[in-house]
């Protein structure tokens, strides 16, 4: 014997097998496959139906042929019993001995029984004392069992002028070491003897051998009949299903081939019905989906032949331009003032002018998808510190110190230098534009710090600018990368800025797959945060350096202490 | 037509290859200011009669000509000559400098360029690297005659051009140390915040082609990944 522990954890196990692996695979490709989703319905649906109509089917042979038995059998009974008793009254003037009455009624329905196949008991008298079988006095076929005559029966015949009646009997023959069970029908019957006018039970048990046979005979023929149902359905609808989902299948494979960017694929159209207008349509969605894109593509194309044509065509002038106003302003002491002043205002104009297209085609170039990079491996904190020297002049004449804070290694990024040093170079003159706030006092002899933060790790560099100017509005964050946008429209325009610096930071910053975020508070100045991925294409997660600088959150624990502290 | 300077005064003779002639004469006249003979040709199919006739200290090219391309008039001028091209360029972009660098300028200027800026770099083209000294240098298997200006191998002379010439030297002088792109940038051109490192990729490409066994692995000029370039080993 097996310990049912044992049984019970391997069938745990088993349990774990099917559903780890099969019974998922098995799910899985039931949630996919439309086709054998339609053909497992489908065989249920039909198997359910057949089994219901054979049983329907069964039930009413059963019940037809059962009464149809019944029906002969009783008839059968009454004839015999007839005879019987007919063959009793016309012996009646010779014997008028009881018992010998008994046997001349039974005998000869026991050796008709026995060339007929059926079984006979006699049991009697009906007295208020007995006239049950087991009383006594009883005469059956041989090899018959009596307590096959069931209770009910006997109970229904002990009295006399009961009617006749039947009910169903497990007939028992042979021995009792080899009992042999057979289904039948018991009938019984009463008959009066003339010798002493008393009544006498008369059981017939029929067997019911050939029904039984002619049931399963019809009940085999009804499984066989239903499995070829059965299979012919689900191969029907197998194929009905592949009608309906291989063009299903075709248009999600034309979809897909849509979808990579082969506009030219359509789908192949044959007949007229539903699955015929399916492909019509859908040939119809791509042939606008591809018109779209055509278009789109042509708009891109003149957009970017357009920038680089107004390139071209606007710069060669403007540099001749640019040129005179150099002579002239060289020459310039040479003037006249009123001259003079012309001249310069024509140069500081023109450099003006000269920004603002350079940033213009800049912007165009990048809404044209026509920026391209040029990979390297850049030191975030070289290019800061170079960005950093070459403003320097320009950051003293306002005041400013640009400081520096490098972690002392390089923080490397795959980056385009050209790009990552404009980025730097617009958000350390829009520091300097900003480093003067109002709790400053520019005409202090210390000059106003912008710190400049460098750090990297393994996957990300990142470069801070915090100024300590006017800082941000709540919402202004995200609203500086906007073209053109000034915090205070009536702002004087210190640097000459054309509006566009931070734009074109934040395109190149994307270009890379990097960040480009702004962080400030009224008054506590404004801090602008770079991050590049260390690898070009590699997603960015976090940033080496915080984009709320560290002062920031210490002033606002601070604030948020004292507050705490009032009562 | 040409803007001629006193031949005894003039600092060097200029070729104006660009075929807008409001720029053309304003930059003869910038020229003429700053010391420099200059002459103009508008089509880029007579640039070359006009290169062999004036015989330029330096070439500005303009890259979009008519009657034939200027990456072409580059190409041709450097079959015959090592004469500094400076290319004149509308467009920014990455594509078109390095293709005009490829085809062998040696410099570019973006317009709308600033007259100094211009000046500045023909300047640097037309001061040549000091050649007096008689130095012998050696840089891998090549030999470098400093003032004969003839770099060769196993006596068999390599050509090439003078601002070639000069990467090499600058090069072969320290051969233990490493030259990054920007400090190559000054002492080579002469710029001290140029900004453009391309210039250096392309031109060590091109001394490559020239001066190594195998372009794909270098062993004159080797690169320092993250760094820049030095001296290969001897």
């Amino acid at each position: 014997m097996t310990d049912p522990a044992t049984i019970t954890s391997s069938l745990r196990r088993l349990g774990r097998v099917l559903h780890l692996g099969g019974l998922r695979r098995v799910l899985a490709f039931w949630r996919r496959s439309i086709r054998v989703r339609m053909v497992v319905s489908t065989v249920v649906l039909t198997a359910l139906a057949v089994v219901l109509v054979g049983w329907i089917l069964l039930e009413q042979t059963r019940s037809s042929l059962l009464n149809h038995r019944v029906d002969a059998t009783l008839a059968e009974v009454r004839e015999e019993v007839a005879e019987a008793e007919s063959g009793l009254a016309a012996a009646s003037g010779i014997d008028v001995d009881a018992s010998g009455q008994r046997t001349d009624l039974v005998e000869p329905i026991i050796e008709r029984g026995l060339s007929r196949g059926f079984w006979v008991v006699l049991a009697g008298p009906v007295s208020p004392n007995g006239g049950r079988i087991a009383d006594g006095g009883s005469e059956w076929s041989p090899g018959l069992d009596t307590s096959s005559v069931p209770a009910s029966l006997e109970d229904h015949f002990q009295k006399v002028d009961a009617k006749n009646a039947w009910t169903y009997a497990d007939i028992r023959t042979g021995t009792t070491r080899q009992p042999q069970h057979t289904p039948g029908i018991a009938v019984g019957s009463q008959v009066t003897l003339p010798a002493n006018g008393s009544t006498y039970n008369l059981y017939f048990l029929v067997p019911l051998t050939q029904e039984q046979e002619t049931l399963g005979l019809i009940t085999r023929g009804l499984v066989v009949a239903g499995v070829i149902l059965i299979v012919l359905i689900g191969a029907a609808s197998w194929l009905v299903a592949r009608r309906v989902v291989n063009p299903i299948r075709l248009a999600r494979q034309t979809a897909e081939r849509l979808a990579a960017g082969r506009l030219e694929e359509r789908m192949l159209v044959t007949g007229e019905d539903d699955l015929a207008r399916l492909a019509v349509s859908f040939n119809q969605m791509a042939n606008n989906l591809q018109n779209q894109i055509r278009q789109l593509e042509n708009l891109s194309r003149v957009q970017r032949r357009f920038t680089s044509d107004v390139s071209h065509e606007l710069r060669t002038p403007l540099t001749t331009v640019r040129m005179a106003s150099d002579v002239l302003h060289d020459a310039r002491s040479r003037f006249d003032p009123t001259t003079a002043r012309a001249a310069e205002l024509l140069q500081t104009e023109l450099d003006r002018f000269e920004t603002l297209l350079v940033d213009l085609l800049e912007i165009s170039r990048f809404d044209a998808g026509a920026a391209a990079l040029d990979i390297d491996d850049v030191d975030l904190a070289d290019v800061a510190a170079r960005v950093g020297e070459s403003v320097a002049p320009v950051a003293a004449r306002r005041g400013v110190r640009v400081v520096m804070h490098t972690p002392g290694r390089p923080c490397l990024a795959e980056a385009d230098v050209r790009r990552v040093e404009r980025i730097l170079r617009n958000l350390i003159t829009n520091a300097i534009d900003h480093a003067v706030g109002p709790r400053t006092d520019p005409a202090a002899d210390a000059p106003v710090a912008i710190d400049v933060y460098v750090d990297a790790d393994s996957h990300a560099a990142a470069v801070a600018v915090r100024d300590h100017g006017v800082g941000l509005a709540p919402g202004e964050a995200a609203m500086v990368f906007n073209r053109f946008w000034r915090s205070d429209p009536a702002r004087n325009r210190a640097s000459g800025g054309t509006g566009l610096g931070l734009s074109i930071a934040l395109e190149d910053a994307r270009l890379h797959g990097g960040w480009l975020q702004a962080w400030g508070r009224p008054g506590e100045g404004a801090q602008f945060r770079l991050t590049l991925p260390r690898r070009i294409g590699a997603p960015l997660r976090h940033s080496p350096l915080p984009l709320v600088p560290a002062d920031a959150i210490d002033h606002a624990e601070r604030v948020a202490r004292a507050t705490e502290a009032m009562p | 037509m040409s803007h001629t300077v006193d031949p005894t005064t003039t600092r060097g003779n200029v070729l104006v290859v660009d075929d807008d002639a409001p720029l053309s004469e304003m930059l003869a006249i910038v020229l003429r200011q700053e010391g420099f003979d200059s002459r103009l040709v508008a089509r880029g199919d007579e640039a070359l009669d006009a290169f062999h006739d004036y015989k330029p200290d330096v070439v500005l090219l303009d890259l979009m000509l008519p009657g034939m391309d200027g990456i072409e008039v580059c190409k041709q001028i450097r079959q015959e000559s090592g004469v500094p091209i400076v290319m004149l360029t509308a467009k920014g972009d990455t594509v078109d400098v390095v293709v005009g660098l490829e085809s062998g300028a040696d410099d570019y200027v973006v317009k709308p360029f600033k007259p100094k800026e211009l000046i500045a770099r023909i300047r640097a083209r037309v001061r040549r690297f000091d050649g007096s000294s008689s130095e012998q240098l050696t840089i891998g298997d090549l030999a470098i005659d400093v003032a004969g200006h003839q770099v060769s191998r196993d006596g068999r002379p390599i050509a090439l051009t003078p601002l070639e010439f000069d990467l090499l030297v600058c090069l072969a002088r320290k051969p233990h140390q490493v030259f990054s792109r920007e400090v190559l940038l000054e002492q080579v051109w002469g710029y001290r915040h140029a900004a453009d490192t391309r210039l250096v990729n392309v031109h060590v490409q091109r001394l490559r082609s020239k001066v190594e066994h195998d372009p794909e692995n270098p062993e004159v000029v080797v690169t320092v990944r993250g760094v820049g370039y030095k001296a290969g080993p001897v």
